[in-house]
C-alpha cells in the first residue's frame, strides 16, 4: 500500500543533506511551511541553496533559517521586506550569495524544471541588469532570453488538505509557487493541514496529484508567520 | 494657488488614469498610487484585478472578521476576493502577464523616459539590496503600461527624463503616462502632452520635464 504520511516533522527533513538544494514554498507569509523550516532548522543541514520568492521575515521560519548560517545561497525575487533583516545584514556583508530572478522568470524556471524543460526563451529582463551573461535570441522581431529550468533535491511546501497518496489542496493565495515547486523536487515534503482518505478530495479539485509529493505530514494549526513576529518570537 | 498646491492630487491622478482604462479590462495595480485606482472605477463600467500572487478577481482590504493572512495581494497586504474570482499558481499567474492576457498595468516609477523606457526597481546603489519581484514581467508581458507618477522627487528632480540613469525594468514599455501636472504619452517622437491639470501651463509643465515635450 502506498503511504507517504509521516507522523514526525523531524523524521520528514531528516534526510536532507548538507549541500541540498530546497526549494521553500510561500509568497511572505502566504503559504509558508514555517513548521517544516523549523524543523529543518533543527535538523541542522548546512552550506544549503534556498530557492523562495523572498528571504523570510523577523526571526523566525525562512529568516531563521538564514540567520541560523544554514543556507549559502539565495535564489528569489524580492530578497527585502518590511519586516526582512537577517537577509540584508549578511547580503551586505557578503556573507551570503544572491540570484536574483525576476518573479515570472522564477515561477517558470521551476515549471520547466519539474516538467523536463532544461530552457526557455522569454521576453523578461531584456536590456536590464539581470539580461547580462545569458543568450539572447531573436523569434518574430523581438528579442528574448534563455533562462534555464530550476530543480532541486528537496520542496517544502504547506497545503490545507492531502491524501495518503500526495493529492493535495491548497489556500487562497497559499498556493503561490508550491504546485511548481512539488512538480520541480526529487523529494517533496508537505505539511497539511488536514489528511483525508483517498477519495475524500473531488479529483476534479486536486491542485497538485500526488506523483508530485513523496511525504506529508499533518500539522492542524500552523503558526502564523505575521503572529509570530507581532509576538517577537524569534526562533529556536 | 501655491506651487505646491499646483496640480492633481494623488487620488485625482488615479482617477484620471482610471477613466482611460476601458470597461471590462483585466488590471493589474502596482503598489502605491497605482492602488488608489480601483477607488475610482468609472460608472458603468467593470474591472477585474489580477495580483502576480494567484487571484483574478481581487477585492478591497477586508472586514476585520473576513481577514486571512493566505489572502493577500503581491504587496502583501491583506485583501479580499469578488464573486467571479479564481485562484492559481504562480505559473499560471504569470502566464497571463507573459502571454499578453492582462490588458492594462498601472505603475509607479522611478525614472520614466521618452522613449518609453521605464526604471522602477533599483537605484543602483552599491549597498542597496536589488529586488525586483515582478515588475520585469509585468512590463514586458502586459500589452499596455501605464505609469502613475508625481513629475518630481522630493528632492526635485525630474522623473520624466530623456534617458534614465537607474537600471532599468524594460526597454520602451510605457504608453502614457498620468502626472500630478499632466497626462503625457509617449510617442515614437517622445513625450506629447495630453492634457494639462487645471491651472497648469504648458511651460511650467516643460520646466519640470528633463527631455523635449510636444505639444498636444
Amino acid at each position: 500500500m502506498i503511504d507517504k504520511t509521516h507522523t514526525s516533522l523531524a523524521g520528514a527533513v531528516s534526510a536532507i543533506p548538507d549541500g541540498a538544494v530546497v526549494m521553500i514554498g510561500g509568497f511572505g507569509e502566504a503559504g509558508s511551511p514555517i513548521e517544516l523550516i523549523h524543523a529543518l532548522i533543527d535538523h541542522g543541514a548546512k552550506n544549503l541553496t534556498a530557492i523562495n520568492n523572498n528571504t523570510g521575515n523577523g526571526d523566525v521560519g525562512l529568516a531563521a533559517l538564514i540567520r541560523n548560517g544554514q543556507v549559502r545561497k539565495m535564489i528569489c525575487s524580492y530578497p527585502r521586506s518590511s519586516h526582512s533583516r537577517v537577509f540584508p545584514e549578511l547580503y551586505r556583508k557578503g556573507e551570503i550569495e544572491l540570484e536574483l530572478v525576476p518573479q515570472g522568470t522564477l515561477a517558470e524556471r521551476i515549471r520547466a524544471g519539474g516538467a523536463g524543460i532544461p530552457a526557455f526563451y522569454t521576453a523578461t529582463a531584456v536590456g536590464t541588469p539581470l539580461a547580462e551573461g545569458k543568450e539572447a535570441r531573436e523569434f518574430n522581431g523581438r528579442t528574448y532570453l534563455c533562462e534555464r529550468g530550476l530543480s532541486a533535491d528537496f520542496a517544502l511546501v504547506k497545503c490545507a488538505v492531502a491524501d495518503r497518496l500526495g493529492n493535495l489542496i491548497f489556500n487562497k493565495t497559499a498556493r503561490n509557487f508550491s504546485p511548481l515547486m512539488c512538480m520541480a523536487a526529487t523529494t517533496t515534503i508537505v505539511q497539511a493541514r488536514r489528511i483525508v482518505a483517498p477519495g475524500d478530495l473531488d479529483p476534479e479539485h486536486i491542485i497538485t496529484p500526488g506523483i508530485f509529493v513523496q511525504n506529508v505530514v499533518e500539522v492542524p494549526e500552523p503558526l502564523q508567520e505575521s503572529v509570530l513576529i507581532a509576538n517577537g518570537e524569534v526562533y529556536p | 494657488m501655491s506651487a505646491a498646491e499646483l496640480g492633481w492630487s494623488r487620488d485625482q491622478m488615479a482617477a484620471r488614469a482610471a477613466e482611460d482604462i476601458p470597461d471590462g479590462s483585466y488590471v493589474n495595480l502596482g503598489i502605491g498610487i497605482p492602488e488608489l485606482v480601483a477607488q475610482f472605477v468609472p460608472a458603468g463600467r467593470e474591472f477585474i484585478y489580477h495580483t502576480e500572487n494567484g487571484l483574478l478577481g481581487m477585492g478591497p482590504p477586508p472586514a476585520k472578521e473576513d481577514e486571512d493572512p493566505e489572502l493577500i495581494n503581491a504587496g502583501k497586504q491583506l485583501v479580499s476576493s469578488v464573486p467571479g474570482a479564481a485562484f492559481f499558481h504562480h505559473a499560471d499567474s504569470f502566464a497571463m502577464i507573459r502571454g499578453g492576457h492582462i490588458d492594462i498595468c498601472v505603475l509607479g516609477t522611478m525614472q520614466v523616459a521618452a522613449n518609453g523606457d521605464l526604471a522602477n526597481w533599483s537605484t543602483g546603489a552599491p549597498d542597496a539590496i536589488p529586488a525586483v519581484g515582478g515588475a520585469m514581467d509585468l512590463v514586458a508581458g502586459v500589452r499596455t503600461i501605464f505609469v502613475i507618477t508625481k513629475c518630481l522627487t522630493r528632492n526635485g528632480d525630474p522623473k520624466l527624463v530623456e534617458r534614465c540613469s537607474y537600471p532599468l525594468t524594460g526597454q520602451g514599455v510605457v504608453s502614457r503616462i498620468f502626472t500630478d501636472l499632466a497626462v503625457i504619452d509617449i510617442t515614437g517622437d517622445g513625450f506629447r502632452l495630453v492634457e494639462l491639470a487645471p491651472g497648469v501651463t504648458f511651460e511650467y509643465l516643460a520646466e519640470r520635464v528633463d527631455a523635449p515635450l510636444l505639444r498636444p
